[in-house]
């Protein structure tokens, strides 16, 4: 497909967002102006708490929600004004499990593809249901299904019109281990056919394992966006924590300038760091340390994970993390 | 154009058409039944005949018309309602197909329901009275357009209702009086001067009227200006579903 790069895009990029705005009928800005470059045939995971936006995005790509501001275009069309073509590669699997009561799973996933204008394929149906452990489901009434069965047919009629893009909002909630564990391997499937995949989720483990990046939003915004691995580089911190042979009451004056943490009992001094300065200040430390007389017993780090970086993140009100 | 979508929405509202089959056409029948045994025989009997024509067939176009004019806006608001009401509308609203190619699905489908219950009246009337169509072609011309018009309609309020209650509201507060008050069982000459100029301001009588004069070459009003109303009545519900859908309305946040 002929990507008509506009003078900022990305070549990679699959989907462009640019100064994306929302503001819904009551008047609440639900999207703050999201610029965001998705590649193709990446894993994007987008974090974010409650009434993030994360929906809100997902569905204004979609053509769900009419943007108030700004553009998207995907595979280089714009969403509003090439709707058939952006649309066309985009699949959808919402948050919510809304399906026709009295739908037959065939029916309803022929339906889909249907409407995505494609004829039926009686094969392709097969092959898709069976990749989603629903071959034995297909003429069961989706009502008579349980929840993690009918998380299934959604996905399956998602990607009834074999999609490029695949957006996933919070496909885990509410759903087993061993689903779950279907579900990333079908995702890593999808990859590598070369589908880009766009996921919400409030686990970061989940993200943290499958996703190749990571998006953080919170009220409206995003905050950061990164490779899984310089997010945490960049944003981890760590943390040196110093067992004391003897307790101490009140810190040195000489131990001051360090920005210490005294445990209650007296027995640990805490120092945290951040991994991408070239000076961690860890000597200076240790030798402040020999140097007011105190022994040590022990000592250990330990590495913020993804999920800490994320609280961090959302609970700093400027979106960087305070030292 | 969306060739696939627009049969996919098609079949599948056929296909819950379907689904309550028996339901679908065992209703039409026994009403008609029913209206034949109390106005054709019962009341009929006691009447010798409208403007020539005998009064258990001069019903039979005011039967249908009543039919169709309910059943089609049951259809198509249901059709889209339901969708919306269970959520499942998000995927239509994902797809890559037009506004102007989901009215063809939904409407085609409910306009296409309304057109077998209408030939099936027509048929079960021909067992009570000897049927005779003078205009076959007007006929079927008005039949067409009216389901077209009355499932356009429907969809409207489909698109509007946000509840189960204002669903029901429009048909049963204002079709069904449109539909006896409009001459489906008498004629517009039976009724006092003013009552007449009254019944002129309703649309449902020119429906009938040009309908009736298909069969029996009778009306109330003028042939042409029947045709005339349908038509813009049909357009003026083109246009507001054209409006609703151009913002959006009540589907799109
Ligand atoms: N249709 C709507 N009308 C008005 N406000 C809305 C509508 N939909 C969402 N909002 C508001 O927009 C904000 C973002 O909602 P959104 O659903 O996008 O959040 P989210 O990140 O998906 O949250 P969650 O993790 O709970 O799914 C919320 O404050 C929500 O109340
Ligand atoms: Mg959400």
């Amino acid at each position: 497909m002929a990507t008509q790069t506009s003078e900022a895009q990305d070549s990679q990029s699959i989907i462009s967002i640019r100064g994306l705005t929302k503001v819904y009928k009551g008047g609440h800005e639900a999207l703050k102006g999201i610029d965001l470059e998705i590649r193709e045939g990446e894993i994007l995971a987008l974090l974010g708490p409650n009434g993030a936006g994360k929906t809100t995005l997902i569905s204004s790509i979609c053509g769900l929600v009419t943007p108030t501001a700004g553009s998207v275009t995907v595979g280089g069309h714009d969403i509003i004004r090439d709707y058939r073509a952006t649309r066309s590669l985009i699949g959808l699997v919402p948050q919510e499990l809304t399906l026709g009561a009295f739908d037959i799973v065939r029916d309803t996933v022929r339906f889909s593809r249907g409407l995505f204008g494609l004829a039926p394929d009686e094969d392709k149906l097969d092959g898709l249901l069976s990749d989603l452990s629903l071959l034995d489901k297909k003429t069961a009434m989706v009502s008579r299904l349980s929840g993690g069965m009918k998380r299934r047919v959604l996905i399956a009629k998602a990607l009834a019109h074999e999609p490029r893009i695949l957006f996933l909002d919070e496909p885990t909630a509410g759903v087993d281990v061993e689903l779950r564990k279907d579900m990333w391997k079908l995702v890593e499937k999808l990859r590598q056919d070369g589908v880009t995949i766009i996921l919400t989720t409030h686990y970061i483990e989940e993200a943290e394992e499958i996703a190749d990046r990571v998006g953080v939003i919170s009220d409206g915004r995003l905050l950061v966006i990164d490779d899984k691995a310089s997010l945490m580089n960049s944003l981890g911190r760590k943390q040196l924590s110093v067992e004391l042979k003897t307790g101490i009451d009140v810190l040195p004056e000489s131990l001051k300038p360090f920005d210490l943490e005294l445990s209650a009992d007296g027995q640990r001094l805490t120092y945290t760091y951040e991994t991408r300065s070239e000076r961690t200040g860890i000597t200076a430390l240790l030798q402040a340390v020999s140097d007011a007389g105190l022994g040590l017993k022990d000592l250990n780090t330990h590495q913020s994970s993804l999920e800490e970086i994320f609280v961090n993140l959302v609970h700093s009100e400027d979106g960087k993390v305070k030292p | 154009m969306n060739v696939q979508a627009v049969k996919a929405i098609y079949f599948n509202e056929m296909a819950r058409t379907r689904k309550t089959l028996l339901q679908s056409i065992a209703s039409p029948v026994i009403s008609t039944v029913l209206y034949f045994i109390v106005f054709g025989s019962a009341i009929g009997s006691r009447i010798e005949s409208v403007e020539g024509v005998e009064y258990g067939l001069f019903i039979v176009p005011g039967l249908v018309m009543l039919s169709l004019l309910t059943q089609s806006i049951s259809n198509a608001s249901f059709g889209i309602f339901f969708p919306k009401f269970t959520g499942t509308v998000y995927e239509i609203m994902s797809a890559p197909i037009s506004s102007f190619e989901i009215v063809m699905g939904y409407v085609g489908a409910a306009a296409t329901k309304s057109l077998i219950i209408g030939t099936i009246i027509l048929i079960t009337a021909s067992f009570f009275v000897d049927l005779r169509i003078a205009h076959p072609v007007w006929m079927v011309l008005f039949l067409v357009m009216t389901c077209i018009a009355f499932s356009l309609f429907g969809f409207i309020i489909g698109l509007w209702a946000d509840n189960f209650e204002k669903l029901q509201l429009i048909p049963l507060l204002v079709i069904t009086p449109l539909v006896f008050l409009g001459g489906s069982f008498y004629s517009v000459n039976m009724l006092p001067e003013f009552w007449q100029k009254v019944t002129l301001l309703n649309p449902v009588l020119y429906l009938v009227s040009g309908f009736r004069w298909s069969f029996f070459e009778v009306s109330d009003v003028s042939v042409t200006l029947s045709l005339f109303m349908i038509s813009g009545f049909l357009l003026a519900c083109l246009f507001v579903v054209w409006l609703m859908f151009r913002t959006g309305y009540k589907l799109k946040q």
